[in-house]
């Protein structure tokens, strides 16, 4: 296979004790056998998340992601750029085609960018890794590095909202999107039917409005045990973040006893390419994937 | 009553539709929906607001100001995007959704404690401080914002789950002394504040 390289933007949540840090320590090991080469962008800032309007407005959050790009294009010119959070490439998405088709907030954007010593020039593509694995790489070759297939493992694919909606992944249905389902496929698990598979975790609302989104979180859960499955993967930071940790405090308030394990879908690869626990940031889990663990220590 | 305000009022009296189409993020599209109700179907938070989407849009075209900028309803959006792929006329209505809540904000008509909105102040503060979001100063702040006891109150809450996070290596404590950001974050701050300064020119929030 081909080497791949690309200007790489982990966002927030994935640095290094943060709530998504095994994410990243999972796309780490994914990516290296696949050889990949993700080259992190010099000087990355935070895109806003999909709060950040209220306070932002509009001009301010342009300026954040259109710095994200500039430095990319300045630093690693020729390089895709990549992310790993549903939030971060959606904002980068938005803001590139905001920009893109107004000469006005262009022309805005630069002048706020100038006062960085910056200038975004269009010339840089955002993707979702999703995107890179399938469309860049396809399921052909992501099956090929499987040398402990998931065997027996039920999985409800919950694709959740920012990687499917508005933009999604090219060819995917946004009611119904099937990648995920496929990726589990593909190296050696079951994916369960699951009739919450794009169902809002409430996102940002998480926080400011617990019992609302606590509802939706519990829907989610509630329906991959329905459906028989034992774990719930993922490829949003956010949903894999409310879905587990507010597991608990749903037992606690409504008496349900959920511990459901929510794993990022590179967590999955990793094991299946043969790495480690550690490796496969496994140890990051609040609810134990002890199946997982048990597949990687063989 | 903010001067903004007040400078809003008397230039769009007879239209608020006029206003919304000047001043908030993607308002332009608002005359262009159709009254189907798709939006409010598809909303995650549907049963929890006063006025769905296309009661919002047809109020602002009837000229209901008050109604709309002191409404809850566009503080409940989780940012989902179910309406925009939906919408039969491609509304964008997220981002109009964000618009009139940002505009609303800005103009202090926005009701007084609304949770999402105090809970945007603090990330967005937190965000452009050092370029990056750091996950345990933001928390804390979100846990005393309503004063210290409730503070202590919501921590001790939330304590186990806290305490899980940091034993898996995804809360640190350490990042209270700082943890971490850009380099360049007066370069950051300077473009920031350039953006805001267009922004509010443009809108009509400048001093």
């Amino acid at each position: 296979m081909a080497k791949k390289e690309y200007a790489f933007y982990p966002g927030c949540s994935s640095q290094k004790g943060a709530s998504a840090s095994n994410y990243l320590t999972s796309v780490n090991a994914m990516c290296d056998k696949l050889d990949v080469t993700l080259t992190e962008i010099p000087d990355w800032n935070c895109c806003g998340a999909s709060i950040g309007y209220a306070e932002g407005g509009e001009l301010p959050r342009l300026a954040l992601s259109a710095r994200n790009f500039a430095l990319a294009e300045t630093h690693m010119p020729g390089k895709q750029m990549v992310a790993t959070c549903a939030a971060c490439w959606l904002a980068q998405r938005e803001v590139k085609e905001r920009i893109d088709h107004s000469e006005v907030l262009l022309k805005e954007t630069n002048e706020a960018l100038a006062a960085a010593g910056l200038q975004y020039q269009g010339t840089t593509p955002i993707r979702h890794m999703v995107e890179v694995l399938v469309e860049d790489l396809g399921y052909d070759a992501l099956k090929q590095p499987v040398v402990k297939p998931l065997e027996g493992i039920k999985f409800a694919g919950y694709v959740g909202c920012q990687t499917n909606r508005p933009f999604g992944i090219a060819g995917e249905s946004f009611e119904n999107p099937v990648y995920l389902d496929k990726l589990v496929e593909t190296v050696g698990g079951e994916a369960v039917p699951y009739d919450q598979k794009v169902t809002c975790c409430g996102g940002a609302l998480a926080f400011s409005e617990p019992e609302k989104s606590q509802k939706q979180i519990r829907d989610i859960v509630e329906s991959a045990y329905d459906h028989g499955a034992e774990m719930i993967v993922t490829p949003c930071p956010l949903c894999q973040a409310n879905v587990e940790i507010y597991q608990s405090e749903i037992n606690k308030k409504q008496g349900t006893k959920f511990s459901m394990p929510v794993l990022y879908y590179s967590q999955l690869m990793t094991v299946a390419y043969g790495g480690s626990a550690k490796e496969a940031g496994l140890d990051g889990q609040l609810i134990k994937a002890t199946r997982l663990e048990e597949i990687a220590k063989k | 009553m903010t001067t903004a305000n007040q400078t809003a009022i008397a230039k769009y009296k007879n239209s608020f539709l006029k206003e919304v189409e000047a001043n908030v993020e993607e308002g332009h599209w608002v005359r262009m929906c159709m009254q189907c109700g798709v939006c409010a179907g598809s909303c995650p938070l549907g049963n929890a607001w006063a006025h769905p989407p296309q009661e919002i849009f047809m109020m602002i075209r009837a000229g209901k100001r008050e109604e709309v900028l002191g409404s809850d309803a566009m503080w409940m959006c989780t940012s989902c995007y179910n309406c925009i792929v939906r919408c039969p006329r491609k509304l964008p209505i997220t981002h109009i959704m964000h618009g009139l809540a940002n505009y609303a904000h800005r103009l202090g008509l926005a009701p007084k404690g609304q949770p999402t909105q105090a809970t945007a102040t603090l990330f967005w503060n937190n965000l452009i401080k050092k370029g990056r979001v750091n996950e345990l100063t933001f928390s804390l702040a979100l846990y005393f914002k309503d004063g210290f006891v409730q503070g202590i109150k919501n921590a001790l809450n939330m304590q186990a789950v806290g305490l899980g996070l940091m034993k898996a290596k995804r809360l640190n404590p350490m990042e209270i002394l700082g943890g971490h950001g850009v380099k360049d974050q007066s370069g950051l701050q300077a473009m920031i504040a350039k953006a805001r300064e267009i922004e509010d020119r443009k809108k009509g929030f400048a001093k």
